[in-house]
This record gives C-alpha cells, structure tokens and sequence, in this order.
C-alpha cells in the first residue's frame, strides 16, 4: 500500500468565529488513493488532536452525498473537482501525490460563516417556510391513484426535487444568487396539479424571501448548474422566472 | 416496571378503531394550551411535530442538523411498503401484517403491527398529496416494486431516494408550520437530558451547537424521534452523529428499553477498504434481484480477477443453499451466509479484508446492459465514485454492515414509554420489527407514527394526565442542567492523549462487532462485558477533548455520545447473553439448527426484554413482555 501514499499539501481556510478574521492556514499530510476527502481530513484532525491543535471544523453527517450538510469550496470550486459529486463523495483518487488543495468554505453574505468551513444555511430553510409546500394537512387525502400523473412528468419533477439544499449553487454564482434552489422547488411543485393550487403566491412569497435573506440577483451566468451535485437543470431558473412573472401579471393572489 | 401494553380488546383488525373511538379527546380550543416537544425531524418526527401543529398544539422540534430537512431518514434508498395492493397481486393488510410479524421473526407484539399495515395505505395518499414524485407507471400510476424477498409488490419508491423524497415531504409540511409560527424549530441543538416532574416527562435539558448554552425547555408531553443506535458498531451505514444519547438518558430516568439486543446488518454494503474508514455505504437490496452472490469455490483462487475463474469454479452459495429463494433470502439470512463465505478463507479482498462478489454478468448477458444501467445507474455510479471499480464490467464488492436497530425504548399500544408522558417514535421505538426488520417497512413506520399514531394518542395523555403547569425554573430542570454540565466539563478535563474516535473504534470494532455482531456466543459476549467497562475506565482517564463548552466543539459533541454508547454497549451485550436462542438478526452460535440456520425458542423466549437502569455500577433489571400470538401462527422461518 505504500507505494500509493500521497504526500499533500493544503490550505484551509481557518476561522474562529462569525466575528473573527480568518485566514488560510497550510497543513502537510499523507493520503492515498481510497480513501475519501472527509477521510483524508478526519486523518489530519487526528494528528492536530494529538498535536493539541485546534481540529478542523467542517460540516457532514451522511456521507453519501445525499444529506446535502458537508459544504467546502475545494480549489476554487464547491465540492471540488469531480461533476455531480458532493465533497463526502469525493475520493482521494481525483487528487495526485504531491498536489497543493486550496479548502474553503462557502461564501455568501445569506451564509454567515460560524467556524471553519461551517456555515449557516438556516436562510434555506426560511424560503421554504415562506412557500415550499403544499398546504394538505396530514389526513383527509384521496387515494393516491385518483390522480394520475404521466411518468415523464414524475420523472421531471423528480429531476427538480433531487435538491439536497447543499448551498453549491449559491456558493458558485458570483452574486450569491439562490435562484437555482428555489426555481428547483418550484418547478418541482409545479409539475403536479396538486401544486396548481398555490402556484402565484408560492413564487411571490419564496423569491420575497429569498430577497430578504440578502441572496444576489440571477445574471445568468450558470455557474450554479454547473456546480450542482445533483445536476439540478438550469431550466428551474426559467421555471421560477416564468412563474414569477405571471404571477406579478395576474395581481399575486391565488 | 409496569409493561401493561395497553392493547385494545377485540378482534384484531377492529383494535384500532375501537381505540380511536375509546381515546380521551382534547377540545379544539384547549389544545392550544399545550406544548409538545419533538425531539427528531426524521419521517418521525417531522411527521409528528407538523400534525400536532396543524391539530393546534404548540410544537418545539429539535434536531443536531442545521436543518430538519437532514435527518439521517434523507438517507433511506429501495422504498416504503404499503397494503394497497395497486398490482392486484394478492396483497391485503392482513398480509403485510403477516409478513411483518414472521419477517421479524416472531419477536413484535401483533396489535401494533396490524394498526402498522392498517395505516400503510393512508400514508402513500398522504405522501402523493404533497407533492412527493413517487416512481410511475406511464398510464399515470403509482408504480411497485417488489423488495426484500416480499413475494408481492408491495413497495412504492422514488428511484433510489425514497427516504429523501418522503423526507423533504415532511419536511415541507413541517416548514409550513413553522412559517405559520406553529412550530418553534430548534436546529443545531442537541438534547442531553429528560427532565421528570412527579414521575412524568415535563421537559428536557439541551445543548446548543453553536454557542454551548446549556438549556431547559418545558412542556406537557416529550415525543422523542431520535433514529438508531447503529453507531454503537462505530461502522455503520447511519450518518456519522446517529447516536443514543437521547433514548438512553430516557432509560437513565426510567424507561425501560426493550430488546437493545436486536439489530440489522445489512448484506450488501460496500466493504471497509481500511483504518481510516469513518462509515459504510449501503448499496440498496434491490441489487439482489439482479445480482448474483459468489466465492471462488477455491481458497486459492480468491486473488485472481474474477474474469480468470470460471463459472463451474465458482461457488454462488446463496442459490446452492436456498434454491427456494436463491439470492433473495431475508438479509439476516444473506449476511450470516456472507460471513461464512468470508470465515471459510474465501474473502474476495487481500490484507484481512472480508468481501463477497455480487456480479451482473449474467443479467447483463440476458438482459443487455442498458436494461440494467435504467435499473441501477444511479448505484452502479455510486459504486464506482466509492471503490473506483466499474461494476458494469467487473463484479462489485460486498460485505454485511449494521444498519438498522430493532431494539429501542419500550412503548405499549399509545407509543408511550414507561415514563408517563414520554412517547417514542420511528426506530427510536422497539415496537413493530421483532427481532428483523423487513426492507421498506421503517419507513412506513417512521411516517406510521408520526402522522397517523401520535396525533391521537398524545390528546389521550394530555386529556386525562392533568399534570398541570410546570416551568423550568423548577429544581429538576436545574439539576437536570447542572448535571449535563458537570459531564461536559467532565469531559473536557481528563486532559488524557486519546482522541474520541480512537475509543469509539475500539468499542464499535473490537468489542461490538467482534463480540455481539453478527453471530454472538456466550464466551464472546462474557468477554466484551469485561472488556467494555474496562474500556470506559480508560476513557475517562485517556481521553483527549480539545476546546471549550462555550463554543462549536465538534469533538465534546462527539465525547459526549461515545460516552453513553460506551455505557449502553454493555446493556446489548447482556440482552444478547440472556436470549439463548437465535431469532432474527440475533444469531447465538449455540442456537443452530444441524445446517446451521437461527433456533428459535419459542417456549422460553417469546418475549420482549425490557431493561430497567437500577444506577451506575448496578445491573439493570430484566423485565418482561410475553409475547402472545393469537393470528401468526408460530413457524419455523424456511427460505430452503
Ligand atoms: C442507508 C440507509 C438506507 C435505508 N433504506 C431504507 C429503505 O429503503 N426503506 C426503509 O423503510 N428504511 C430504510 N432505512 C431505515 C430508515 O431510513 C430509518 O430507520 C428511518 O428513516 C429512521 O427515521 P427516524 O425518524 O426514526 O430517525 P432519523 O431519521 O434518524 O432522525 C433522527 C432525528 O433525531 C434527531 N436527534 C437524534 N438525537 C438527538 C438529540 N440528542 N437531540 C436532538 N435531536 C436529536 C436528529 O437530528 C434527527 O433529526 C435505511 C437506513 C439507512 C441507514
Ligand atoms: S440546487 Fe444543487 S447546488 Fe443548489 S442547493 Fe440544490 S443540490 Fe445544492
Ligand atoms: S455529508 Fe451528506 S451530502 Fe455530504
């Protein structure tokens, strides 16, 4: 197994605190190739443990690319080199022995930094209180067949609902725009009638929120799509914008 | 210990509806004066905090996450099982209560599990109504699939991101409610204690992630949806801070927790590649409707590329052992066949490494690749970002990992535990698996629970408890603090040279897995219940906590859990030395049939252990639930 030892270099992004000043710091550790990044750096805060260093701070919990909590810009792009592929997914073997990796966590005016690489996305959750659902409460639903829907519509809306709320895109748009996240749920309610319902004022209430959580403005760059782990279409921004706008045509109210 | 399950009488498939009519109810106006407290934002809990909300009750919800919407439910793959026979194969709720029951192997209490499949069918109409993109057929229904050796299809799934899609369905209707100010959500905030006044559940003690306050939080009734205890085996498929602190602080104030001996290893996950491994990756059960396991039949061949070894050198033990079922055996069966492969020299991985093939050839070969790129891609590309190896052309790579626990905190037929107020839900609970859990029937509990179970039952304790008001200035949420405290600061003085993670493996992997995982025997476990507290005495003396409590601390957190596991392991290694039979995912090697398949005991066994904390240092106290089957017929499990 020796021969496959990486020796790399990092730098990460160290940051005591919201109202500290952070800075990247360098870090020299080995690796290899089957492991994964989150591995890789487990195995570095283990050496600062037992150097008595202050270990690294990130964010993670599945580990399998699906619970959209681990979060790093790593050289330059979110979750790191490889498409369609979130940072606890990515393995070492994208990386080669003598590699210099820039790690830094997301950064946008809506996702204050708290530690580290941590951030604190809870403005997420807030547009999707403002109107990311259907309003059914539990009991009372007809059977689930008395509404057929066509597969190719499920499959679309599944495309958009494979969201895992990670942040990437924001991270990626250099106006910190969220336009993607959100055009993502509304798109995916909209494909189904049981959404038809509530679609002006979803759209109004989610992009005034989205406004007030300070995320940037859309100017079409891409870049979200781009950096998407779930490869969410860049279509989801013309569904919002064409949802928006017609609900500002016909005066909001559903 | 008072384990009165307080089942409905009458015929079983009236039980519920009878209880329903017999529930106290509390009035719309006066549920506004109550508070609930969710502990959990899985399927459970989500489900249950947004319906308390929509029924007018005021709703705390807490979660570790910085989001509801990650609990480790996100995570669920193959599907959710329901009784609405769509296909017209012959499935009927009582058939999904009948498989259920014998799929656990005997070991669940069958009022609970009839009221389970009863409500299986109102939760897919539920989901489907919120939005939730379940897979369809091209006429525009709901579309199943068969699971798990389930001989209907029964299944409802959403590609191979079930508990995602149920997941973000609550987790919608749950951010409605707190849209609406119904429900105050307390993410990054973890709970640490139980607090009782007069013997009843009034609150609970928390920490909060960012800034470490320690806090009291009051209420008239706790729900506690905190998931598994997987992570007792440091490696597992469960999100790395799954943990049991929550549920064994509610043992360490009195609930009884039932059967912590009974847990899941799942037959097909990707294999440990080495020390520094932090979890496993499932790779979903379907796999096997296509996949086909083997070993060289040779010792000697088990280096060579799979290619070079031919198909009459190969050894597909699955098919050879259980014709019947062949490679679709319940995964008890599977994992235990798997480790027999592995004991027998014949791993298919070098250094001490275990693995087995699970190899597409001959569906490929039958069925032309891109048939099983639709079926699978999505695992295949999971695979391949993981171990690096293109299971298209070469087989995969498997081995059995924990992944669920069946054993939980006791409840009786309210989902209340023995500490009046306390209710549990989803796996937190022990109530509907048995001894083995059948694939896609957590979720259908988790949601079972929270939008159907709980809504009712709570109005029942809060109606007739009359505990009245309480506040957190009261000296047992004071205590309850102080003592939390004292732990943290416990921790963060031992000044030791160990990290966190070094004694989590040693109990998960030396002690756990080698002792109590998936085949358990007397010595062993006698071993790992001298070498368990010996290990604890180590950690309080060697462990090293970096930091303070007054910050992010991502390390005290962790300390914090691996304290309680290094507790609560013992208590599962003395479930499993008292159970001297094999039932379920509970294989004691001394309890074997001649050709090596679990021996039930059903005379002797056939009830649920409920352990009851008597203080540190003392052992706990066995109580019992007998089991009594009136419907199931008591059988031999027979997959030959
Ligand atoms: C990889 C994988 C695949 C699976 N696939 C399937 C499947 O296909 N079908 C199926 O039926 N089942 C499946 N399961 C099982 C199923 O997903 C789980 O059993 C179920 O989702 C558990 O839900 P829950 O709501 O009980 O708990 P969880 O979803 O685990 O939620 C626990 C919640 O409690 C919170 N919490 C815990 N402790 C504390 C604390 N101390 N303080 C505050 N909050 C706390 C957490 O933050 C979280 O919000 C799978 C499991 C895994 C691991
Ligand atoms: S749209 Fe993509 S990048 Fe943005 S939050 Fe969703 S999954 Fe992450
Ligand atoms: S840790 Fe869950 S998506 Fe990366």
């Amino acid at each position: 197994m020796s021969d496959e030892t990486m020796r790399i270099t990092l730098h990460v992004w160290r940051q005591k605190g919201p109202n500290d000043r952070g800075s990247l710091q360098s870090y020299k550790t080995e690796a290899n190739p089957h492991m994964s990044f989150l591995e890789m750096l487990d195995v570095l805060n283990e050496q600062l443990l037992s150097k008595n260093e202050d270990p690294i701070a990130f964010d993670h919990d599945c580990r399998e690319g699906i619970c959209g909590m681990c979060s790093m810009v790593i050289n330059g792009r979110p979750h790191g080199p490889r498409n369609a592929t979130t940072t606890c997914q990515l393995h070492m073997r994208s990386f080669k022995d003598g590699d210099e990796i820039y790690i830094e966590p997301w950064q946008a005016k809506a996702f204050p930094i708290i530690k580290d690489l941590m951030v604190d996305r809870s403005a997420f959750d807030r547009v999707i209180a403002s109107g990311g659902y259907i309003s059914v409460g539990t009991g009372g639903a007809p059977d689930a067949n008395a509404i057929p829907i066509g597969k190719k519509q499920a499959d679309e809306a599944f495309d958009y609902a494979a969201c895992i709320g990670c942040g990437a895109c924001v991270a990626a748009c250099p106006n910190a725009s969220a336009m993607l996240f959100v055009g993502a749920k509304v798109a995916h309610l909209s494909k189904f009638p049981q959404g038809q319902v509530e679609r002006k004022g979803r759209a109004l209430n989610m992009v005034a929120a989205m406004d007030t959580e300070g995320f940037g403005a859309c100017t079409n760059h891409g870049e979200c799509a781009s950096a998407c782990p779930k490869e969410i279409p860049l279509e989801a921004i013309m569904v919002l914008n064409r949802e928006y706008a017609r609900a500002q045509l016909s005066g909001g109210e559903d | 210990m008072d384990l009165n399950a307080r089942i409905p009488s009458g015929p079983i498939s009236e039980k519920w509806d009878k209880h329903r009519f017999d529930l106290k109810l509390v009035n719309p106006a006066n549920k506004r004066k109550f508070k609930v407290i969710v502990v959990g934002s899985g399927l459970a809990g989500a489900s249950a905090a947004a319906t308390l909300a929509e029924l007018g009750y005021h709703v705390d919800c807490f979660c570790f996450q910085d989001s509801p919407r990650r609990a480790h439910s996100i995570a669920a793959q193959g599907g959710i099982n329901a009784a609405k026979n769509y296909p017209n194969d012959g499935d009927s709720v009582y058939r999904l209560f009948y498989d259920t029951v014998k799929g656990g192997d005997y070991r669940a209490r069958e009022a609970n599990v009839y009221r389970l499949a009863q409500i299986s069918n109102q939760i897919i109409d539920q989901c489907a109504s919120q939005g939730v993109p379940f897979a369809r057929e091209y006429g525009g229904q709901l579309a199943n699939r068969s699971f798990g050796g389930a001989q209907v299809s029964r299944t409802f799934y959403a590609r191979g991101q079930t508990g995602q899609q149920l997941l973000l369905g609550a987790y919608s209707a749950l951010e409605r409610m707190i849209g609406a100010k119904k429900v105050k959500m307390h993410p990054r905030t973890e709970m640490l204690d139980l607090v009782l006044v007069n013997g009843h559940a009034r609150g609970i003690v928390t920490r909060n992630l960012i800034t470490g306050t320690i806090e009291s939080h009051s209420a008239d009734a706790v729900v506690l949806a905190t998931g598994g205890y997987g992570n007792v085996f440091y490696l597992s498929t469960n999100a790395m801070a799954s943990n049991v602190t929550a549920a064994y602080r509610c043992y360490k104030r009195g609930a009884g927790f039932a059967n912590p001996c009974f847990t899941q290893i799942h037959p097909t996950c990707i294999p440990v590649s080495g020390d520094y491994q932090s979890k496993l990756t499932l790779m979903s059960e379907s796999l096997r409707n296509d996949g086909r396991v083997w070993v060289p039949k040779d010792k000697a061949d088990c280096r060579k590329a799979p290619k070079d070894i031919p198909p009459s050198a190969r050894d597909y033990y699955l098919e050879r052992k259980y014709p019947a079922f062949g490679n679709l055996v319940p995964r008890d069966v599977a994992s235990r066949a798997a480790k027999e492969a592995v004991d027998s020299g014949r791993s298919v991985l070098d250094q001490g490494r275990s693995a087995v093939y699970l190899d597409f050839e001959t569906a490929i070969a039958r069925d032309g690749k891109d048939a099983i790129a639709d079926r699978y891609g999505n695992l295949f590309d999971m695979y391949e970002r993981i171990s690096g190896e293109n299971p298209y052309t070469t087989p995969m790579r498997i081995y059995p990992a924990v992944h669920y626990t069946m054993g939980g905190l006791w409840v009786d037929y309210n989902l209340m535990s023995t500490i009046p107020g306390l209710h549990v839900l989803g796996e937190a609970n022990f109530s509907d698996h048995g001894a083995n859990r059948l694939g896609a029937s957590a979720l259908m509990q988790g949601l079972a629970d929270g939008y159907f179970v709980i809504p009712y039952t709570i109005g029942n304790y809060l109606a007739t408890a009359k505990q009245g008001d309480v506040n957190t200035d009261h000296p047992a949420f004071k205590d309850a603090e102080k003592a939390a405290q004292d732990k943290l600061k416990r921790l963060l003085n031992v000044g030791g040279d160990k990290s966190v993670d070094y004694f989590h493996r040693k109990l998960g992997v030396d002690i756990m897995w080698e002792h109590c995982g998936m085949a358990r025997d007397k010595q062993g476990l006698e071993k790992a219940l001298q070498m368990i507290p010996e290990l604890r005495e180590r950690f309080w003396r060697e462990i090293r906590v970096p930091g303070s409590s007054s910050e992010v601390n991502l390390w005290l957190e962790k300390a914090n859990r691996v304290a309680d596991f290094l507790e609560f392991g013992e208590i599962m290694c003395l479930d499993a030395l008292n159970r001297e039979e094999s039932a379920g995912g509970h294989f004691r090697l001394e309890h074997q049939t001649a050709d090596g398949e679990a021996k039930r005991d059903d005379e002797n066994y056939a009830y649920g252990a409920v352990w009851e904390y008597k203080g540190d240092g003392v052992a706990p106290a066995l109580n019992k639930e007998p089991y009594t089957f009136e419907y199931v017929k008591l059988a031999t499990r027979n997959y030959a």
